[in-house]
C-alpha cells in the first residue's frame, strides 16, 4: 500500500522543551487520524511540522515519498488551521481564486466555486471575508484547504466556530475525502466527532503518543473513561 | 487532480496583484502615508530659514528623509496582511518558492512607494519652488532606482519583524542604517538634477545606485527564506 504521511522519529524542540518528542506513524489512502490530546500536548506543533510549516529538531517527516517542505509534498497537503489564513479585504471566492492559482489549478474559478459549494458557503461567495460571521469564515477556510483536493489533509480543531449545518458540511466532506482516497489528521477534543471519521486514534501528552490504535472496535465510553485517566 | 505550481515569478506576479488589490480596496497603507508625506512636508516647510538655506539645497533632504519614512509605512503594512490571520501560513503551505513571496511583496511596495513619491515629488516642487522642468524625467529615474533598493531592503525586514511585537518599532530600527547607502546616492543625484546639472553629472551616483540595487535586490531576495524559519 502507497504511504501518504509517513512520521518518523519526529522531534521539535523550542529551547529545552521538547513539544513534539519522538512520533512515528504511518498512513495510506483512506487512512484518518483521529488526535486527541489536552492543550499544550504537541498536536498543533505535530501538525505544523506534517504541513512543512516548522523545520523538525530530528526525524523526518515525508508525504508521498517526497520530505517535507519539498514543493512535490507541499503540493499535496492541505491544512486547516486554528487561524482562519484568509485575507479579510478580499471575498470569500478571491481568496480562494488566489489559492487555487497557487497551487496551479487549470481553472481557479472552477475549483473555487466547487469547494465553495462543498461547504455551503457559494451563496457569500462575493462577500468580503470581514463582512462574513465567525462560523462562515470557519467554512471559507475549510474550502481554502481543499480547493486543490489534497491527498494529505490536516485539520486543527475544524469544527471551531461552525453551527450544526456547517459542522454536517464538513463531515460529509471529510468523510468524502477520506473514502476518496486521501490520508486525514484530525485534531479534535471532541472523541466522538474524531472517531466518527477515524481509521486510527491517538492520544498526544507532553509531545508523544501516549496510545495509538486502531480505531474499529473502540468503544467510545470506554475510550472516554481511558481519555481522561490519561489526560488527567 | 493534475496541478503545476507556478514558477517563481508568476507566484511573485500573484502575490504582488493580491496584495496591489488589497490595498486598493482597503487604502489604510496609501492614504497613510500620503498624509505622512504632506505633513512631513509641511513641518519641514515652516521650520525652514530660507535666509540662512536656499531651497536647492535643503529640498534633496527633504525629499528623501520623506520618502525614506513613508514608505517605511508601507512596508509595514505588507506584512501585517500576512500575520492577521495567519494567511502567511496559507502561502507558506502552498507550493511556490519562498523567494516569490519576498519578489511580489517588493513588486506591490515599489509600486506603493512610488505612488507616494509621485504626489509627494509635486508637493516638494510646489513649496520650494523648484524648477522641475527638463530635470523631472532624470529625476524620476533616480527615484526608480532608489526605490528599488529601499524596497529590496524594507521588505526584508518587515517581513522580519512582522511577527515580533515591536514591528512598527523594530522596522525603522533595523531598516534605516542599510538605506543609507542608498540614500546618499539618491539625494546627491537628486541635488545635481534639480540645480540644472546634467544627466552626466549625476551618473557617479547612478552607477553606485545601480550597483546596491543590484547587491540588495539579489541578497534580500535569497536572504528572505531564511527569515521564515521558526
Amino acid at each position: 500500500m502507497t504511504t501518504l504521511v509517513e512520521a518518523t522519529s519526529l522531534v521539535r524542540t523550542f529551547g529545552a522543551r521538547r513539544a513534539v518528542d519522538g512520533l512515528s506513524f504511518t498512513l495510506g489512502p483512506g487512512d484518518c487520524l483521529a488526535l486527541f490530546g489536552p492543550n499544550g500536548a504537541g498536536k498543533t506543533t505535530a501538525l505544523r511540522l506534517l504541513a512543512g510549516l516548522l523545520k523538525p529538531s530530528s526525524g523526518s517527516a515525508r508525504v508521498a515519498g517526497a520530505a517535507l517542505p519539498a514543493v512535490e509534498a507541499r503540493t499535496r497537503v492541505g491544512l486547516i488551521s486554528h487561524r482562519i489564513m484568509l485575507y479579510d479585504a478580499l471575498t470569500a471566492r478571491e481568496n480562494l481564486v488566489f489559492t487555487a492559482r497557487l497551487y496551479g489549478l487549470p481553472d481557479p474559478d472552477a475549483a473555487a466555486q466547487h469547494a465553495l459549494e462543498a461547504l455551503r458557503v457559494a451563496d457569500r461567495a462575493e462577500v468580503p471575508v470581514r463582512a462574513l460571521s465567525r462560523g462562515l469564515q470557519q467554512r471559507v477556510a475549510i474550502a481554502r484547504a481543499i480547493v486543490h483536493t489534497p491527498d494529505v489533509l490536516l485539520a486543527d480543531e475544524p469544527y471551531t466556530g461552525l453551527d450544526e449545518q456547517g459542522g454536517a458540511a464538513l463531515t460529509a466532506l471529510l468523510r468524502e475525502r477520506r473514502d476518496a482516497g486521501a490520508a486525514l489528521i484530525v485534531v479534535t477534543h471532541h472523541l466522538q466527532e474524531g472517531l466518527a471519521l477515524a481509521t486510527q486514534a491517538a492520544v498526544m501528552r507532553a509531545g508523544r503518543f501516549v496510545r495509538h490504535e486502531p480505531a474499529a472496535g473502540i468503544d467510545l465510553k470506554q475510550y472516554a473513561a481511558e481519555y481522561r485517566d490519561l489526560v488527567a | 487532480m493534475s496541478t503545476k505550481a507556478p514558477g517563481m515569478l508568476a507566484a511573485a506576479w500573484l502575490v504582488a496583484r493580491k496584495d496591489l488589490a488589497i490595498e486598493f480596496r482597503t487604502k489604510s497603507a496609501f492614504l497613510s502615508a500620503m498624509v505622512f508625506a504632506l505633513i512631513s512636508l509641511v513641518i519641514f516647510f515652516f521650520a525652514w530659514d530660507p535666509t540662512a538655506v536656499g531651497p536647492l539645497e535643503l529640498a534633496p533632504g527633504v525629499l528623501w528623509v520623506t520618502f525614506t519614512f513613508s514608505g517605511l509605512l508601507g512596508m509595514h503594512r505588507s506584512f501585517a496582511v500576512e500575520s492577521q490571520e495567519s494567511a502567511m501560513d496559507a502561502l507558506l503551505v502552498s507550493p511556490v518558492p519562498r523567494e516569490s513571496i519576498f519578489l511580489g511583496k517588493a513588486l506591490a511596495n515599489l509600486c506603493f512607494v512610488l505612488g507616494v513619491q509621485a504626489v509627494a515629488l509635486p508637493a516638494v516642487a510646489l513649496f520650494y519652488n523648484l524648477p522641475l522642468g527638463a530635470a523631472f524625467i532624470p529625476l524620476a529615474g533616480v527615484m526608480v532606482l532608489a526605490s528599488i533598493g529601499l524596497v529590496a531592503i524594507g521588505t526584508l525586514f518587515a517581513g522580519m519583524t512582522a511577527n515580533t511585537r515591536m514591528a512598527e518599532l523594530l522596522l525603522p530600527v533595523l531598516a534605516l542604517p542599510f538605506f543609507v547607502p542608498i540614500v546618499i546616492p539618491a539625494a546627491q543625484a537628486t541635488a545635481g538634477l534639480i540645480a540644472g546639472r546634467s544627466l552626466a553629472d549625476a551618473w557617479q551616483w547612478l552607477r553606485l545606485l545601480v550597483a546596491f540595487d543590484l547587491v540588495f535586490a539579489y541578497a534580500c531576495t535569497f536572504a528572505f527564506p531564511f527569515t521564515l524559519d521558526d
